[in-house]
């Protein structure tokens, strides 16, 4: 690890203010990814700006239509509410099952969206649910956040303050775990709302995206053997040492189907 | 009768330690002026060093030296050896690389050693070493174990043409040819054994401290044998002598393999210790273990079996290639051979095998033992072989082995591949694991499985293993460079409690409490009033070390005989108090009685009259402290049959271990707990190497697969509860009646689990590991 200057702030506006004096800061939430980069010297801010303090980041809010959680609420949190596991089990369930225990207690909503790992689970819930991510300057929606690999619609000195998930009629998460790490080779949420069916997928392609082809099908017979008309490309998926783009698009096909049937 | 002695599950005296954070591992230790080494490693598989800049580092904030290749050249340090010889088919000792500690005009993997600089703190080494320019020349990288001696392959070293090490034919090719030719049927196979990186818990770390006074050098290092890298490091590496170098491994977290060897590491900081005239220390990372730890395993083999009508084998070929990494670790070349080939009999009557052993140079890490060493290849590859004769012969694959299985009264029984094995019953555990396993209900339970979309499958796995390493004339005849024999020092304090110095050392084995239980059997003195001290070459008269399950089977003996050596001493004693005559003298859990009568002296009062010798046996040495070696006449042999219950969902290629059954053959448990978590142990190891773990070069010599996050290790939830029970048998070579238990699981395991997977999708092979989409693509290929 590099030296940089360590700022401890307690509110969005001083967190904010501490990034526009740096040359080159970060923010540091659970600091479960940037952390790991940093000691292996793959990054070197000049300054780290940490949201453990600023508490007004952290909680989970049931607003009647959706459930607003704070950007620094840890995935543990998630997993344990009750005001989640009623609401959208599904999203308790997915948070439960991120890493460890260790990375669980310390990683955060704010920081897993906002660094887009494209085998992170949380883009497809947001994604699914239609959710839309509150920043210190805008409201974003879930479509339109997510923009490629590790990118996002966030702009340098924007923080990510909360998101707001409708709460779905139901929802599904299945995930197809990495051997090795636990990320998703490819995970699929579909929530079903009075709007129609919502399919995002995670993993399978260098961002989360709506499975629009599943939706189509899945709003006019929402079934699991609906699914088998859908052709899953092979084009846009990933391919590593753990999958072949061929077996991701397939497992794309099973696991939505596993999802639909988890919908009941 | 004694509490706690042999056959009683104990819990083990380390745990409190342990668990408590109270553990003493390398890393933990830290001595007043320290200074902290990092080592510039390779980035290229396969480069020249057209020069090396170190000036910048050197005057970089905190930096205390750098030195390279050169340095130690100078100061005459010796390069790093191998200690066993394979004598290849051209009648010439296997081609030995140099192999430098640190890098002489050319870095042969990612992660070769090419500098190390020690400074004030860990981050001012780090940045020094960012400050060193290195000018390589990059070189076509040969990473392919199967191509590595082909014509069309860059050379690694000058003096092993081909990238050849050795080429090694055994047995009788003739006879093995005729009988291929006359047999009613002939079974091949081809596979490949997955390369692993043995990972054990603690990292690699050393501390070297040079004290000007005394000029003794004293280095803690992560070891599993702290005398054998004392004597390597003075005798060939000429860091110091024998008596001015102490080597301490204190708590090591973890070995499987991996630390027996004598690495760059260590070596460079007990060398730069002295010229600092500081202390130096290392600790490696995660990353540095995935590089520059020695991996294991990576064959590639055909194997072929000859056989009669009815299944019996009759001759047995085994053609290999093995990969040994860029140079030759400490012990390298007797893996893919001696321990190898000699295991190829298996548990059966095959009476002739041929097997060639072409070993070979890549732009990889060194390879070397992992836990089991050269019989995991052996069994996997025969046990693999046997289901593929049983599927070709339509026999049952429990019905094959059972006709070709030795007979328990054919024992000792004599192999056509040089091993003699000790005892066996090989169909009483056989027909245990099927009963443990409920063979006979696997039909019930596919069909059940078929109707919930699953294919359910059953594999099993009947292995032998050489352990208890090794009777010193024999490994000597093989080229082996030390004896095997081991040592050990059973010392009573004047107050009766007893010390136990072995030269073995537990890493996780639990060794102070078994070991305790022997001596508390033998001696009678209470379990909690002896202390097992290992590790450390200061207080320790002798030892060679743990691995290939021989800490029980030779360290244990050592301790036994030291015990007797008491006991005939103390009867001397104990006469001399008792006014008895020393042919009267019986000795019986802790006290010495004159026959017939109730005369009698505890072993404690008889320590205590050894030191305060006021009224003793005349011209006896006072003292109650005895040495004593031991040498085994044999290997020991243990085996056993695991069967592998898997379930595979086709749709994804995810394989479930549903059930899991192992029968063993330790001979006598000392701890059965400590022994049953050493099967568990095993068996995960070799779940992992046939379901997860597998180490990847690209073509260019970069490790894909340096971090958990890329190498599948196996987890609680990979594995069901496991079903383990025993079936002993008492091998007559070992005084104590034990055979060693650390490495059956990693052995029989792999073949257990890939039968099984085989026998659910009905195909002849899959290799290892066999993720989920080589499965699900075998299960395309299938259905
Ligand atoms: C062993 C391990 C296993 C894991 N397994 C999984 C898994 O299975 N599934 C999964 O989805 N993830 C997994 N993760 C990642 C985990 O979820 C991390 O917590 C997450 O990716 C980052 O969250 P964090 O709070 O730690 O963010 P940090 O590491 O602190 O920050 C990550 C990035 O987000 C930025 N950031 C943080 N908060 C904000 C904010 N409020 N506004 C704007 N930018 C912000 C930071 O500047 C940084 O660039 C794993 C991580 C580890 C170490």
């Amino acid at each position: 690890m590099y030296d940089f200057l360590y700022h401890k702030v307690n509110s969005v506006d001083d967190a904010v203010a501490a990034m526009g004096n740096a040359d080159d800061g970060k923010f540091v939430a659970g600091g479960q990814t940037m952390l790991p980069t940093m000691k292996h010297r793959l990054a070197s801010p000049s300054d780290v700006i940490d949201l453990g303090g600023v508490s007004d980041l952290v909680g989970i809010a049931n607003e009647g239509d959706a459930l607003v959680i704070g950007a620094m609420t840890t995935h543990a949190a998630v997993a344990a509410s009750a005001e989640v596991q009623s609401a959208i089990p599904a999203l308790a369930k997915l948070a439960g099952n991120i890493g460890d225990p260790a990375v669980r207690n310390r990683g955060t909503l704010g920081g897993s969206i906002a660094n887009n790992d494209p085998a992170a689970d949380y883009p497809a819930a947001v994604i699914a649910l239609g959710a839309t991510v509150k920043t210190n300057k805008r409201e974003i929606t879930g479509d339109d956040f997510f923009t490629g690999m590790f990118e996002t619609a966030l702009e340098e000195d924007e923080l990510i303050t909360a998101v707001s998930f409708p709460i779905p009629m139901t929802a599904a998460y299945i995930k197809f775990e990495n051997p090795a790490s636990r990320y998703a080779i490819v995970g699929v949420f579909i929530a079903k709302t009075v709007d129609g069916n919502r399919v995002a997928i995670t993993g399978a392609t260098p961002c989360a995206y709506r499975g629009m082809k599943f939706e189509k099908v899945l709003n006019e017979d929402f079934s699991s053997n609906a699914c088998d008309a859908v052709e899953v490309s092979v084009d846009r998926m990933n391919s590593d040492i753990h999958a072949s783009a061929e077996y991701r698009a397939h497992l794309v096909k099973v696991m939505v189907k596993r999802a639909v049937d988890a919908c009941g | 009768m004694v509490e706690n002695g042999i056959g009683v599950s104990v819990l083990r005296k380390e745990d409190k330690r342990f668990l408590i954070g109270k553990g003493n591992y390398t890393d933990d230790i830290n001595v007043a002026g320290q200074t902290h080494a990092y080592f510039l490693r390779s980035p290229h598989g396969h480069a020249t060093i057209e020069s090396i800049d170190i000036s910048a580092a050197a005057a970089s904030a905190g930096v205390v030296a750098v030195f390279t290749g050169d340095d130690l050249a100078a100061d005459g340090i010796g390069t790093l050896i191998c200690g066993v010889t394979v004598t290849s088919d051209d009648g010439e000792p296997h081609r030995a690389p140099a192999h430098p500690a640190l890098a002489q005009g050319k870095v042969n993997y990612v992660g070769d050693h090419v500098a190390i600089v020690i400074a004030e703190t860990l981050a001012q080494a780090k940045d020094g070493a960012e400050k060193i320019a290195v000018d390589y020349g990059v070189l076509p990288a040969v990473t392919e174990t199967a191509r590595a001696a082909d014509d069309d392959q860059v050379q690694i070293h000058e003096v092993a043409p081909n990238n050849m090490c050795f080429n090694w034919p055994f047995g009788d090719k003739e006879g093995v040819e005729a009988a291929f030719a006359s047999a009613h049927k002939v079974s091949r196979l081809e596979l490949i054994n997955n390369r692993m990186v043995t990972n054990p818990m603690e990292p690699r770390a050393s501390l070297g401290e040079y004290n000007t006074g005394t000029e003794e050098i004293t280095l803690h290092v992560t070891t599993q044998n702290p005398h054998v890298h004392r004597l390597v490091l003075s005798a060939f590496n000429q860091l110091a002598p024998e008596h001015k170098l102490r080597v301490v491994g204190p708590d090591v977290g973890g070995g499987f393999g991996a630390k027996i060897f004598v690495y760059a590491e260590e070596l460079v900081v007990g060398w730069a210790c002295r010229k600092v005239e500081r202390p130096v220390k290392w600790t490696g990372d995660r990353t540095e273990a995935f590089l520059a730890d020695a991996h294991g395993r990576d064959h590639v083999a055909t194997a072929e079996m000859a056989m009669d009508e009815d299944g019996k084998f009759l001759a047995m070929r085994v053609m290999t290639q093995a990969n040994l990494g860029a140079y030759l670790s400490t012990f390298s070349t007797m893996v893919p051979s001696y321990l190898y080939a000699f295991l190829l009999a298996g548990q059966y009557t095959t009476p002739l095998i041929y097997s060639e052993v072409k070993a070979v140079f890549t732009n990889t890490a060194p390879v070397d033992a992992c836990r089991g060493a050269g019989r995991p290849e052996a069994t996997y590859l025969l046990e693999r072989l046997v289901d593929v004769a049983a599927r070709d012969m339509d026999l049952d694959p429990a019905e094959i082995r059972r006709r070709n299985f030795i007979p328990k009264d054919a024992f000792p029984y004599q192999t056509p591949v040089v091993q003699c094995y000790d005892s066996g019953d090989y169909v009483a555990a056989l027909d245990k694991a099927m009963v443990l396993a409920d063979y006979e209900g696997f039909p019930a339970r596919a069909t059940e499985a078929i109707a919930r979309g699953k294919r359910r499958g059953i594999g099993l796995s009947s292995y032998v293993e050489a352990c208890g390493i090794a009777p010193s004339a024999a490994v000597g005849q093989l080229g082996a460079g030390v004896g095997l024999w081991e040592s050990a020092q059973v010392r009573f304090n004047p107050t009766g409690n007893v010390q136990v110095f072995t030269g073995t050392h537990s890493h996780g084995q639990g060794h102070e409490t078994t070991f305790a239980q022997l001596v508390t059997e033998q001696l009678g003195v209470p379990f909690e009033n002896i202390e097992v001290v290992h590790g450390d070459t200061a207080k320790t008269q002798f030892g060679m070390g743990t691995y290939g399950s021989r800490s029980l089977a030779v360290g244990g003996v050592a301790i036994a005989k030291a015990c007797e050596k008491l006991i005939t001493k103390g009867k001397k004693i104990a006469a001399h108090a008792l006014e008895a005559a020393e042919g009267d003298i019986e000795f019986a859990d802790g006290n010495f009685t004159v026959a017939g009568t109730d005369k009698a002296m505890n072993i404690g009062e008889v320590a205590f009259n050894a030191y305060v010798p006021h009224s003793y046996p005349e011209g006896l040495e006072p003292g109650f402290d005895e040495n004593a070696f031991f040498d085994p006449l044999n290997f020991s042999f243990p085996a056993g049959t695991h069967i592998c219950e898997v379930e595979v969902d086709t749709d994804t290629g995810v394989v479930e271990i549903v059930k899991y059954s192992a029968v063993d053959d330790f001979g006598k448990l000392v701890n059965p707990m400590i022994v049953e978590g050493q099967v568990h142990g095993g068996i995960v190891h070799g779940v992992g190497q046939a379901l997860l773990e597998g180490c990847r070069y690209d073509s260019e010599g970069q490790l894909i697969t340096a971090t958990y996050m890329d190498y599948a290790m196996p987890r609680a939830d990979n594995v069901p509860s496991f079903d383990v029970d025993y079936a002993p048998t008492d091998p007559p070579d070992n005084p104590l009646g034990v055979k060693g238990c650390g490495e059956a699981g990693a052995i029989a395991a792999p073949p257990a689990v890939i039968n099984a997977i085989t026998n659910a999708l009905g195909i002849k092979h899959i290799d290892m590991p066999a993720t989920p989409e080589n499965v699900w693509r075998a299960a395309q290929g299938a259905a």
